[in-house]
């Protein structure tokens, strides 16, 4: 029997990693994350998890030993946050390009100066171009469910990538939410061992890495884009699977009272169920809006962002962190090109806030949403308009 | 399986080779010799991580590769934490019986650079951890594969292409970091100082480190003729007068042990070190007797723990 129980954000990232048997944990403490892997340290201590847990000096030297881990055959896993994250960034190309199914939880956390510990997608964002899936969790049992799910569908031998699943730091990381843990047993039937076809093997040398020519390396590289991309197709049969075992299904952009709206509006993250209330009160008075949720941020979920869009009229992102100097927040500048040869007939409205744990209440969320139908029928004299930010 | 070997004096080799010749190391490389012996004392048991560095584009450019076990280019800085992750599963993953139990060397093996800069926190890392690692790192007293630069290694006087010989600076301006001593400092049980043209010294301390219950370092004097500006067939000839002059002494701390290894009755003068070297040509007098009261000192001081501890 499954179980309802109270959990925070962390506390559910350590649980599905340890009901994951993971054998390698490497991590350093950074907040707002640390909960994570001090969870997963008392699980070792008390036996709970049979696992090397290696405290390392540095996320760097984090990253590096879940390289070195999983490419020696082991589930590895690790979590971090902001300037943490930034430490590691190095190493993460490599972690993808190596073909190695890390999973790792970001509790997500702005960037400093000035310096922070708040929530916000900035860590997250800088990561788009590392080769690294990316899953966007709304709420702890989305935590749970995301991280399971991953192991599943970054080890499948047609995948083998790593995936960074987000969390908002505080909103999610330290609030406690119910959430349902499953059975061992269900697990189990979820979850494979994992089995790496070219683990470091003394019988088998091989070399790992090597140096490329101009003559070779752009084949490499399109080939570690295709894989991503058509990975989509395993995380789908994955959360598939997923659902049918254990009674909740995900997609890579999750619709609520979407279905026919003529505005949407689109976030990212635990802000999403804020903004849910909004759009009930404003069903409730009779407007038109719905929202979509993005889960999948990498793999860029194109195929179900056209259908999510198919009734709609007008578009309103929220991004959670700000590409400075740039056109806009990262989600609405990618959202905009992917829709820019299909869909012209879109009116568009970009806006960025809640940087740093400035969370937007129901209200504001409201106003973003009036803000952006504005935008959108009559433009916007920037180019990158913020909301509820002075100055 | 036992190896097939070679007997030189007392001394039995084994003849297996696990580094293919006709890699690009250019002529006299010493860290092509060590590479070669260190290998042959660990065996076909070992995992190899080697950071950016000459080896990078010298053992394996695609298609091809001299390396006979698994090997993997590692980012500049992490070539210890990546063997630290690659330990940590192998011991946990034959725990739990998901592979068979057998011992395995994890060796990385880098350069100065990669060691005593832009590695030294991963590398203190791995060693206060306690990992179950062989590093060796291959001193060759510069950024040698881009072009000559200095790093902490490089030694007192010495010219790189960011230490040059100036009218008013005359090359490093420093005295070389002295990596044994930090990582002795960690208490590991066994660091040790080695030079390819020792090379059965080398390779019984290369084996002794990967026996060591934890981590073993051995850090090896690797002469290059390309930044020290030399002929090529001197390289044997240069690191011996490294060690007969003093300038690197070869010694081991076993559980904080010394032991000098080479121990003569008299030093050789440095210069007989520093002359055939283009790197030290403009060296002044005045420079010359500076290094060689620094080494003179050094020794002495080494000496000395190595009596005291004896007594």
């Amino acid at each position: 029997m499954s179980k309802r129980v109270p959990l925070e954000g962390s506390f559910a990232a350590a649980e599905a990693a340890r009901m994951a048997d993971v054998d390698v944990i490497a991590a350093y403490p950074i907040t707002p994350q640390s909960h994570i892997i001090e969870r997963l340290a008392d699980f070792v201590a008390n036996g709970e998890l049979n696992a090397a847990y290696i405290p390392v000096e540095s996320e760097h030297s984090a990253m590096s030993a879940c390289w070195g881990a999983s490419g020696a055959g082991a589930r590895t896993f690790t979590a971090t946050a902001s300037q943490g994250f930034f430490l590691m960034h190095e190493v993460l190309y490599f972690v993808a390009g190596m073909r190695l199914p890390v999973v790792m939880t970001v509790a997500n956390r702005a960037v400093g100066p000035p310096t922070n510990i708040w929530g916000d997608h900035s860590d997250a964002m800088s990561a788009r171009d590392t080769g690294w899936i990316q899953i966007f969790a709304a709420n702890n049992q989305e935590i749970f469910d995301f991280v399971l799910s991953c192991f599943r569908f970054c080890e499948d031998p047609r995948v083998l990538l790593p995936a960074m699943v987000h969390l908002d730091g505080f909103t999610l990381s330290h609030v406690v939410e119910p959430v349902i843990l499953p059975e061992q047993e269900e697990v189990n039937r979820f979850l494979p061992k994992y089995q790496h076809p070219y683990v470091y093997d003394t019988d088998k040398p091989m070399s790992y890495g090597i140096v490329m020519s101009p003559d070779t390396y752009a084949e490499v590289k399109k080939a570690q884009d295709i894989t991503l991309r058509e990975s989509k197709e395993v995380i789908l049969q994955a959360w598939k699977e997923f659902g049918d075992i254990f009674g909740r299904y995900y997609s890579p952009i999750e619709g609520y009272r979407s279905q026919g709206a003529k505005t949407l509006l689109m976030s990212t993250g635990a802000l999403s169920e804020t903004a849910k209330v909004a759009i009930d009160r404003k069903r409730d008075r009779g407007e038109d809006v719905g929202l979509l949720t993005l889960h999948l941020w990498r793999p860029f979920p194109f195929q179900e962002l056209y259908e999510a869009l198919k009734d709609a009229e007008t578009l309103i992102v929220f991004d959670r962190s700000i590409s400075l100097g740039g056109p806009g927040g990262p989600i609405i500048s990618e959202v905009k090109s992917a829709l820019f040869d299909r869909r012209r007939d879109i009116k568009f409205a970009g806006l960025v806030g809640a940087l740093c744990g400035r969370n937007p209440s129901v209200e504001q969320f409201e106003e973003i949403i009036d803000r952006g139908r504005e935008i959108a029928e009559k433009g916007s004299s920037e180019v990158l308009e913020t909301i509820g930010i002075r100055g | 399986m036992e190896s097939e070997v070679i007997k030189f004096g007392k001394n039995l080799v084994a003849k297996d080779e696990f580094l293919s010749s006709g890699h690009r190391a250019c002529q006299g490389c010493g860290s092509a010799l060590l590479i070669r012996l260190a290998l042959k004392a660990l065996g076909k048991d070992t995992i190899v991580c080697v950071p950016a560095g000459c080896w990078s584009g010298v053992g394996s450019m695609y298609p091809e590769t001299a390396w006979e076990v698994p090997w993997m280019q590692t980012l500049f800085e992490n070539s210890s934490a990546v063997a630290s992750g690659i330990e940590s599963a192998f011991r946990i993953l034959m725990e739990k019986g998901r592979i068979p139990e057998k011992h395995v060397n994890f060796l990385a093996l880098a350069g100065d650079g990669a060691t005593n800069d832009i590695g030294v926190a991963a590398l203190s890392g791995v060693l206060e951890r306690g990992h179950d690692i062989v590093y060796i790192c291959m001193d060759n007293e510069a950024y040698m594969n881009t072009g000559i630069q200095r790093s902490s290694a490089t030694p007192y006087g010495a010219a790189t292409t960011t230490s040059p010989a100036g009218k008013v600076v005359p090359g490093q301006t420093t005295w070389k970091k002295d990596m044994p001593a930090i990582v002795a400092a960690h208490e590991i049980p066994y660091v040790a100082t080695a030079c390819p043209s020792y090379p059965f010294d080398l390779m019984n301390k290369v084996r002794k480190a990967a026996e060591a219950k934890g981590p073993g370092y051995v850090h090896v004097l690797s002469p290059c003729p390309t930044g020290w500006r030399f002929p090529p067939q001197l390289t044997v000839e240069i690191g011996r007068l490294a060690v007969e002059t003093g300038f690197f002494p070869l010694y081991e701390v076993e559980d904080g042990r010394y032991k000098l290894n080479v121990d003569r009755p008299t030093l050789k003068p440095v210069l007989d070190y520093l002359k055939p070297q283009g790197r030290f040509r403009h060296l002044s007098e005045k420079q010359i007797d500076k290094i060689q009261a620094r080494v003179n000192r050094k020794y002495a001081e080494l000496k000395a723990r190595v009596t005291a501890q004896a007594a």
